[in-house]
């Protein structure tokens, strides 16, 4: 059994190499909502700062499935697992991308008059954030039910988008001064609303993972 | 180790990768018990294998599959001793039917071993044999033609052509495989039953009978028993997990091997077995 004892190790180093990237991409995107949120240029510069090993990061991921396709060929659960793994480690990269867009329309925005409500774009950060964090303990738990709950919490994002959506652009109707700031805001908006889809991919592969069930695009 | 006692019976769509239609069963086999003396190497196997599909048995040493193949052209019937029970139909005829003529089985189902082991003639009477003790053909040229024929179906022709009359001995391991099924092709069978046909061959000399598996196909109905399941992944249609003489799962073999229904078969295929 000495050779399944080696892919069960090389299965526990990717999960936590994935994982420490999960980690990574919540806590960017929880640090450029601080830095929008709380008007903290010097976190939003961290965000930035901290992308490139986030990159590195995915790369090693992309390494250790191909390693294990190469010399372990998994099947079934393992096959399916390093399958959606290698799946989520470029929607963990994306969704940190998205927040350094965020961190770099928080620094623009800190330069300028505070806008008067963020309420908004801040719930949906914090339903980002939320979703993200219950995402991948819905992956670490290989819990397709509670995945399932994550995916539906993404509808919540796309009104709260809708909203800010028509609010922003009132805004720049009304006060033509803020609409650069506006634009600013909406592009952040935007960010959180793919940030959500993401997640939403994300549970999908662990719904796969768990069930070897398709729901993608089924719901 | 609980096993499960219920006869399992294929419940999948075939996705074939030559085409998604569904195929007519050639072979059926319902509560098939095989005995050697007083031991009981197969336990209420029942499956349908498709026509024109490959279908590879896996399953780990002694578990049965071997056994299998060989009642499906009644090669057990050699072994003294033995004593079989059960339904084993090919197109709807019971190939153990009192008076079932055993050498047309043969010629309808042909078979190929784990070792090459072609005779010590030349090639091209290597892939005759079959041909002339059967009197399957009434000329010469028809022989030629039929020799020629199965040689490049079993693609070999082209390695062969130049030496025809050389020792078949004198070919590589490889090649002597593809005589051997160029031997059971010859004879136009129906039915190709192969026990480990690639296990002693280096793996260029495998890729090329995996390609000629997939190709033979289109023709004719093939079962595969194989060790490696990789083999089995690239090559069938359907697999069929085996384990202490019982038939645990059969599905198609793209489910099989990325999501079996019996937790055993998982187990088995993601090495974590026992």
């Amino acid at each position: 059994m000495e050779v399944h004892r080696h892919l069960d190790e090389d299965l526990d180093t990717l999960r936590a190499t994935v994982l420490r990237l999960g980690g990574e991409a919540e806590s960017a995107l929880r640090r450029a909502m601080h830095s929008l949120t709380d008007r903290d240029s010097g976190a939003a510069r961290e965000v930035l700062q901290h992308d490139d090993d986030i990159d590195q990061l995915e790369v090693e991921v992309d390494r250790q499935c191909v390693d294990i396709f190469v010399l372990r060929q998994p099947a079934a659960r393992d096959l399916r697992f390093v399958m959606s793994v290698a799946k989520m480690a470029p929607l963990l990269e994306r969704i940190a991308d998205h927040s350094c867009n965020i961190a770099r329309a928080a620094i623009d925005l800190n330069n300028e008059p505070e806008l008067n409500d963020h309420d908004r774009v801040r719930k949906m950060g914090d339903s980002c954030s939320a979703m993200l964090g219950a995402a991948l303990d819905a992956f670490t738990r290989n819990d397709p039910t509670a995945a399932r709950e994550v995916i539906k919490r993404d509808a919540e994002i796309n009104d709260l988008y809708n909203q800010v959506f028509h609010d922003l652009i009132e805004m720049m109707v009304s006060e033509p001064a803020t609409a650069t700031r506006d634009a600013r805001l909406l592009f952040v908006a935007k960010h959180l609303e793919r940030i959500g889809d993401y997640v939403t991919d994300i549970c999908e592969l662990t719904v796969y993972m768990a069930e070897a069930a398709v729901i993608k695009h089924k719901h | 180790m609980s096993m499960p006692t219920a006869t399992i019976r294929p419940q999948f769509e075939i996705r074939s990768r030559v085409s998604p239609e569904r195929r007519e069963t050639k072979i059926d086999v319902t509560g098939l018990n095989f005995f050697y003396g007083r031991s009981q190497a197969l336990k209420d196997i029942s499956i349908s294998i498709p026509e024109r599909m490959v279908s590879a048995f896996i399953g780990p040493s002694g578990c049965g599959k071997t056994t299998f193949l060989r009642t499906l052209n009644r090669m057990n019937d050699v072994i003294p001793r033995t004593r079989i029970e059960g339904n084993v139909s090919i197109d709807g005829q019971n190939i153990y039917a009192p008076g079932a003529d055993v050498v047309e089985l043969r010629r309808k189902v042909g078979m190929v071993f784990q070792k090459s082991n072609p005779f010590p003639k030349s090639i091209f009477d290597n892939v005759a044999y079959g041909l002339r003790i059967n009197r399957l053909t009434s000329s010469k040229s028809e022989l030629e033609d039929r020799v020629v024929a199965a040689l490049k179906n079993a693609a070999l022709w082209e390695e062969a052509k130049d030496r025809l009359k050389s020792s078949a001995l004198g070919l590589s391991g490889g090649q002597q495989q593809r005589l051997c099924i160029a031997r059971a092709l010859a004879i136009r069978p129906e039915v190709i039953l192969m026990d480990e046909p690639a296990s002693a061959l280096d793996p260029i000399a495998t890729s090329k009978i995996e390609e000629l598996i997939v190709h033979l196909k289109k023709q004719y109905t093939i079962v595969i028993v194989t060790h490696n399941m990789q083999q089995a992944a690239r090559v069938s249609d359907l697999t069929a997990f085996f384990l202490l003489g019982k038939l645990i799962e059969v599905n198609s073999t793209e489910k099989m091997f990325t999501a079996p229904d019996e937790k055993l078969t998982e187990d088995y295929i993601t090495g974590r077995f026992g």
